[in-house]
């Protein structure tokens, strides 16, 4: 194959097997004893400590760390864990930048944080790695329960569940387990197949049975869940993306964001994954920084991300549009599409910059056109197929308390529920809470 | 610029900054490396009786103690004296001394408790153009075993006798170096200045052991699965070596005997606060072995601008000028009444102080819903805690109450006069003010 960065249209192969193997491997590398060491001994072991109070799953950080530092990694781990089964995951996806590390009382002082994000991902790997899994379930209750979705959400759900000595069916709509963890989030953030690693090393707690290739709606419906189980949980995330509302939008080379993530994250081989020569992602958020930098890092000439708002508006981090940024990647904000051009394929997006008026925004009228062989929509998820009985609230499944829904004996938590931010670390607290809600409710 | 040329014990050197009788003033080479460097003198390390040389264990010699950042806080050795012929190293310190004759070369001595052995070395030593020997009674470790160095340490009578032998055998100046293993410092010290000594040395190293392998349940540092104390030493060991200092420098029968203080210096502050509390010179190891000998560059600096700062000359000008300030607990001033004041700018909000004052001492630091922390005046006792254990410098400082002030936490008024223990009505024994 002959192709490169300046091969017209869409292509595979823009770049040598060991450029890519560079370009994606591990964002952060992994602290070794040593570093993890140096980095622990910054942490001030601050009293009420403002990281856990910014953690969405109320990680004991100041105790983990002083675990780490007196050389008991595994120890720290359990701490993680007791409160985040996906603390392996989330050591390497949170924002922790919004998170622990924004309130690290060196951030504020020094600009410097301790860099607790590493530090959890030392700890967590150090256990991983030893094959161990410090919990164990509870006395069988004899109860049974329905997870829907093998995300985060129902992940941190079953376990929960599945440990309090309860027996977990968990259903998910792809082949594999794992949601966005596996499908939805960026190659370098998850190297070395850890979302699938960790989703095995997490069902050796046993009592829960994983079923594939079964979603809500076409395999399964709500009201036979309901029958069949004593509860039900559903973390079925959001399976649908928005649409641009722009002309031309069923041109060739136009697709959804988190299409590209997934058949990346899924690609054997990235040298037979084509991506344009000029690449345009529409949106503002972390699938929208994902799929820009992953686009360039296969061998796009140009990658553009536009958004319709400012800067600041911007969902993803001034950390993650920095990485941006730092790839290559042109970021243009207060710009809106109006029409895809080409003909039959993509050629061109045209935009039209945007002003706030009176606090709607408003197109301004002036227009320019960016060169796109390849569109990606990162413009947001909805909800698809939910349950007609359970009720909606702005689009997702209402939920109150724990992740309680309207309807009696089923719970909700997750991207698909109100309420949290949409992140890894939130969906796990969800399930975790959901989960203890649900036992609390069987067990009277 | 101050003049940093130092007179210990007639002895002169440009700078008051010596090395310590220890590994890195074994040999020649070292040496002449530390003097390249700006040291301004060395005590070279001991040397034993004529005959075949002591032997070192072939396993590790050291341990340590870390704070954060494996910063060495404290290290402890397990060698012995020179295990090269004696005259090899006569040779040496004669060369060295040769080429340079402005530095101090001290050399130290650890010979059988018998005057014979004591009267072989003092003139092959004398004939190296040495400046001065130091009696090594502090090594606390394998020499003490063969009735050498700590064991001589511990009984002043000995040292009064060697030190009086070495008076009477040698032109040298005869500085006495002290073991901390004992209960009352002030005694070697007298017996070391009735023998006639010119100069008393300390701290030596302390007993220790640095850590136990949970593994192999060996002591550190670990020889074949065995330890065997030895002598700590390094920042860890300089508080013990301050005190010490002070009760000789203050203590009526050995005020005014010159002392070279050792114990933890490592940079020019560390220097400053052993002369203030009356050394006339501070001898240093643990921090070269640390750093290197370059260190002496920031010292010889720091030394020399703060001298400046304060218009002092020479360093005569400050030396023993803390050791009036250096009292018994009876007679601090029990009408001083300080508060602890936290500066809100500087604050990081840690809660630290919070901690320790709500779990350890007097519940008088509140904490807001936003984490603001502020001293309740009424509960605080001034122990100094908070200060102690904030990350930042500065950050919560001790404000003393003016004379006519309420304190709130007892209710009474400061008073201006000063009062101590030895009068309080609190106290069975005490005597009327007069």
């Amino acid at each position: 194959m002959s192709n490169s960065q300046m091969t017209p249209g869409i292509a595979a192969g823009r770049l040598s097997q060991d450029q890519l193997a560079q370009n994606f491997d591990d964002l952060h590398a992994p602290f070794a004893p040593h570093k993890a060491a140096v980095a622990a001994d910054r942490c001030y072991f601050c009293y009420d400590a403002p990281c856990v109070t910014a953690c969405p799953t109320d990680i004991d950080i100041p105790l983990f760390i002083r675990q780490i530092q007196t050389g008991t990694p595994e120890a720290a781990a359990k701490t993680i864990l007791n409160q985040n089964i996906l603390g392996g995951m989330c050591a390497r996806v949170c924002p922790t930048e919004t998170l622990c590390e924004q309130v690290c009382v060196r951030e504020v002082s020094e600009g410097k944080p301790v860099e607790i994000g590493r530090l959890q991902r030392h700890a967590t790997d150090t256990l991983m790695e030893a094959g161990i899994h410090p919990f164990s379930r509870a006395a069988p209750t004899g109860k049974t329960i329905a997870v829907v979705g093998a995300g985060p959400a129902g992940l941190s759900c079953a376990h929960r569940l599945a440990m309090h000595g309860h027996d977990v069916t968990l259903y998910d709509a792809r082949p594999k387990p794992g949601g966005l963890n596996e499908f939805g989030i960026a190659a370098y953030k998850t190297t070395d197949d850890f979302a699938a690693r960790e989703v095995d090393w997490l069902m050796q707690i046993g009592g829960i049975t994983l079923n594939s290739g079964q979603a809500l709606g076409r395999d399964l419906d709500l009201d036979s869940l309901q029958k069949d189980f004593d509860a039900v949980f559903l973390g079925v995330g959001l399976g649908g993306v928005n649409s641009l509302r722009a002309a031309g939008e069923e041109r060739d080379g136009v697709s959804d964001a988190v299409s590209f993530i997934a058949e990346l994250r899924q690609a054997d081989d990235l040298s037979t994954l084509p991506v344009g020569r000029h690449v345009v992602v529409i949106g503002g958020g972390m699938t929208a920084v994902d799929a820009a930098v992953q686009s360039k890092l296969l061998g796009a000439e140009h990658v553009t991300i536009a958004y319709r708002r400012d800067r600041d508006a911007m969902s993803a981090s001034r950390y993650e549009q920095d990485l941006a940024a730092s790839h290559g990647v042109n970021i243009i904000f207060n710009a809106q599409p109006k029409e895809v051009h080409g003909n039959g394929a993509a050629t061109e997006v045209e935009f039209e910059y945007t002003a706030l008026v009176d606090g709607k925004l408003t197109g301004t009228g002036e227009t320019f056109r960016v060169k796109a062989d390849q569109v990606f929509k990162a413009i947001g998820q909805t909800l698809e197929d939910a349950p007609g009985a359970v009720k909606i609230e702005h689009g997702k499944i209402a939920v109150s308390g724990a992740g309680q829904t309207s309807l009696k004996g089923v719970w909700a938590g997750g991207d698909c529920a109100t309420g949290g931010d949409d992140l890894t670390v939130t969906a796990v607290a969800e399930g975790r809470d959901a989960a203890e809600d649900i036992h609390t409710t069987l067990m009277g | 610029m101050a003049d940093l040329t130092s007179t210990f014990v007639g002895i002169k050197s440009p700078n008051p900054f010596w090395l310590a009788s220890a590994p890195p003033t074994d040999k020649e080479y070292n040496v002449r490396r530390a003097f390249e460097a700006g040291w301004g003198g060395v005590v070279w390390k001991t040397l034993g009786a004529e005959g075949p040389p002591v032997v070192n264990v072939n396993g590790p010699r050291y341990g340590a103690i870390y704070g954060a950042d494996r910063r060495l806080l404290g290290l402890n050795n397990i060698e012995l004296i020179t295990d090269r012929p004696l005259q090899q190293n006569l040779r040496e310190i004669k060369a060295v001394k040769r080429d340079y004759p402005d530095r101090a070369m001290v050399v130290s001595l650890m010979v059988p408790c018998e005057e014979e052995a004591w009267k072989a070395i003092l003139p092959v030593v004398e004939e190296t153009g040495a400046d001065g020997i130091e009696l090594n009674f502090g090594c606390p470790h394998g020499m003490s075993e063969r009735g050498m160095g700590a064991a001589v340490g511990q009984v002043p009578e000995y040292i009064e006798m060697v030190a009086r032998w070495c008076k009477q055998n040698t032109r040298m100046p005869v500085i006495v170096k002290l073991t901390p293993n004992i209960t009352d410092i002030r005694k070697p010290a007298e017996a070391a200045k009735r023998g006639g000594a010119d100069a008393v040395s300390l701290i030596n190293t302390i007993n220790s052991i640095t850590s136990v392998n949970l593994d192999t349940m060996s002591p550190e540092p670990s020889i074949d699965g065995k330890g065997s104390h030895g002598g700590y030493c390094g920042p860890a060991v300089k508080p013990i070596a301050l005190s010490m200092v002070s009760e000789i420098a203050r203590h009526g029968e050995t005020a005014g005997i010159p002392i070279s203080g050792i114990g933890g210096v490592t940079t020019w502050r560390d220097a400053a606060e052993f002369m203030a509390l009356g050394c006339g010179n501070v001898q240093v190891c643990t921090a070269v072995m640390t750093y290197g000998f370059k260190i002496v560059s920031e010292m010889v600096s720091g030394l020399s601008d703060w001298m400046d700062e304060k218009g002092h000359t020479s360093t005569a000008d400050f030396i023993g000028s803390a050791v009036p300030n250096v009292t018994d607990w009876q007679y601090l001033n029990l009408n001083y009444v300080a508060k602890a004041k936290i500066n809100q700018d500087s604050c990081i909000s840690c809660g630290r102080c919070y901690a320790a004052c709500e779990d350890t001492s007097h519940q008088a630091i509140a904490m807001s819903p936003d984490r603001t922390f502020s001293v309740i005046d009424a509960e605080c006792v001034a122990c100094n805690l908070c200060v102690d254990v904030c990350p930042v410098e500065d950050c919560i400082t001790m404000e003393a109450m003016q004379p006519g002030e309420t304190d709130p936490r007892t209710g009474k008024v400061v008073e201006k006069e000063y009062a101590n223990w030895t009068t309080h009505p609190n106290n069975p024994g005490a005597v009327a003010a007069e």
